[in-house]
């Protein structure tokens, strides 16, 4: 929440000059769109006639009773209160979703005969590579942040060199290089460790960057407090630093790992049999590339929710930890 | 006479140009109770935080506890565990309780049991008479009770000396005296203390000596009594009549 304010006005979607805007922009909108020869004209064609003849007036008039609907619908969803506000608009957002989707004429029996082989192994893969991916950045990542913050030359130009490369360069072509350019040395890299090594590497250097905000936000006087009663600086980091730094460091890393669980979807480039890959390969021997897509789109989805869900939980256990 | 604790011979330091401390020499012996007073920016905290090496001096020699403080020392964290130090604003770990406040020092440094470290910690929490706030967070505490929290975790490293670098200045008014009063009694028990402090009562009830530091130097060194009522420099007196006017 922001600062909730003690005064509140008349709810605005109620006041008739602002309804008056709302539906002549929306109509105008609607025209704009030409609706007339869709399905909404369709349902309007005994009025209006048909789409030839009817022209102008019929984009029109489809777009003025769209718009008389939406206008209707905004004014009703300000009555109610926050919570059934928010349950209502996601509900209407989720048919306007479902409804795009059901235009795809999708055959629901073939993404049932292959939905189960995308969660336990598209999923699974996904998830491994990308929970793996996110413990190491974040080793990578209190390193980096150490060696920022230190007043050693040495390390303070490896770490800024990793940062600024890793950062400058796109995941894609980082992966390229590592899957491709290590048995140029005379390494070769299997396909799942060259994945997790470059999204380690690549997230690694943005967590650097968090870790450090982290690590420099806490007051001077903890290091001199613990420093002074003999604590070494791996005990005063691991013991006082970092744990009061978590709190700042825990959510923008759980922004990093959601962003990871969809970027991990690159690794299906050099053949990682994760969700992406799968999404991309299981349609094509049926010409069915839009069930895969759409399924997989909807997967991801639906991670990212859990993931937010389990990120909100620990913010809230951090933010009631202390005090 | 005892060993002296700490020993400062022709100690310079600077910050960058700055000449911070100039030619400082002191000695801390056994059981004493030293006031440092001075204007603002006058060096005391700079020249308590070298005793701890806290900053580190360019210039001279620091001993503590038999310990030559350089640059290239190996045991500093040793040494820093002989020396409590309290500071202005506390800085107690805010994520740890009190008792865990208390109990961190000797267990991760000292290798002391938890039993025994909780003991501990019951007892010197009692010594400055809040153990019924043991298991509250220092956010949920006044600030006299944190600054007595923070003598107590000092404490609990059974330290040989104990430096305070203005621990009432971060104070409100009403809570001075439950400060000054755990400070007192700590003196009373014979405790080694070196405290930077304005609070002249406290300096005519407890110091053996004062001293009296302008520009980063000792100007003034004496016993309380001739301090007060018989200050020998004239920046001493100006600065007596500065902050007794009120
Ligand atoms: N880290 C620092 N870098 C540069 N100058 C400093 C630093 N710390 C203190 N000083 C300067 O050294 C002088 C003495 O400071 P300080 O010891 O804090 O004085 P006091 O505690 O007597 O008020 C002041 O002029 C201050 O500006
Ligand atoms: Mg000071």
């Amino acid at each position: 929440m922001l600062f909730a304010d003690t005064v509140v006005g008349d709810t605005g979607v109620h006041k008739p000059k602002v309804i008056l805007i709302m539906v002549v922009v929306a109509t105008v909108i609607f025209t704009l769109l030409g609706l007339n020869d869709t399905i909404f004209g369709e349902i309007m064609r005994p009025v209006i006639g048909e789409p030839k003849e009817s022209g102008l007036f019929g984009n029109l008039s489809v777009g003025f009773v769209l718009a008389i609907i939406l206008v209707i619908n905004i004014v009703l969803i300000g009555f109610l209160p926050f919570r059934y506000q928010v349950i209502v608009v996601w509900l209407q957002l989720l048919a306007l979703f479902l409804t795009f989707f059901y235009s795809f004429d999708l055959k629901i029996e073939f993404i049932r005969s292959k939905i189960w082989f995308m969660i336990t192994q598209g999923v699974f893969t996904t998830l491994y590579i990308s929970a793996i991916s996110i413990i190491l950045a974040s080793f990578v990542a209190i390193f980096g942040a150490i060696a920022k913050l230190s007043s050693n030359g040495f390390a303070f130009a490896i770490a800024s060199f990793y940062t600024s490369f890793f950062r400058g360069l796109p995941l894609l072509m980082q992966l390229y290089l590592i899957y491709l350019g290590m048995p140029q040395l005379g390494y070769v890299i299997d396909a799942v460790p060259a994945g997790i090594l470059a999204l380690t590497l690549c997230y690694g250097a943005y967590m650097t960057e968090i870790f450090r905000a982290g690590i420099q936000s806490i007051n001077k006087g903890q290091w001199e407090a613990s420093r002074s009663m003999g604590f070494g600086f791996g005990l005063t980091m691991r013991r006082i630093i970092l744990p009061q730094a978590m709190p700042l460091i825990i959510p923008p890393t759980g922004n990093q790992f959601i962003a990871m669980l969809k970027d991990s979807s690159l690794v299906s480039v050099i053949g990682v049999w994760e969700l992406m890959f799968l999404a991309r390969t299981m349609g094509n021997k049926d010409f069915r590339h839009m069930e895969m897509l759409i399924t997989a789109a909807l997967i991801y989805w639906c991670l990212t929710m859990v993931l937010e869900f389990i990120q909100s939980r620990i913010e809230r256990h951090y933010r009631t930890a202390s005090h | 006479m005892s060993a002296p604790i700490i020993e400062m011979t022709n100690v310079n330091k600077w910050y960058g140009t700055y000449h911070a401390l100039r030619n400082i020499n002191f000695t801390v012996n056994e059981g004493d109770k030293i006031v440092v007073c001075g204007p603002s920016g006058s060096g005391k905290s700079t020249m308590i935080r070298t005793l701890n090496y806290l900053e580190a001096h360019q210039e001279g020699t620091i001993r503590v506890n038999g310990t030559d403080m350089h640059p290239r020392m190996k045991d500093v964290d040793k040494v820093r565990m002989d020396v409590g130090m309290v500071f202005q604003h506390f800085n107690l770990f805010p994520h740890l309780t009190i008792l865990e406040n208390l109990m961190a020092g000797p267990m991760w440094v000292r290798g002391i049991a938890q039993e025994e470290a909780r003991k501990t910690a019951m007892m010197y929490l009692e010594r400055v008479r809040i153990p019924e706030q043991a298991d509250k967070y220092p956010g949920q505490l006044s600030g006299g009770q944190q600054q007595r929290v923070a003598i107590a975790r000092s404490l609990c490293m059974k330290p040989k000396v104990m430096l305070f670098d203005e621990p009432t200045s971060a104070l409100d008014p009403e809570m001075v005296s439950e400060v000054l009063d755990t400070m007192v009694s700590l003196a009373k028990d014979g405790m080694t203390m070196v405290c930077v402090t304005h609070e002249m009562g406290f300096a005519k009830a407890v110091a053996d000596r004062v001293i009296f530091m302008d520009e980063g130097s000792i100007v003034e060194e004496n016993d309380p009594i001739n301090f007060f009522e018989n200050p020998q420099s004239k920046r001493t007196q100006n600065f007596l009549s500065q902050i007794l006017q009120h």
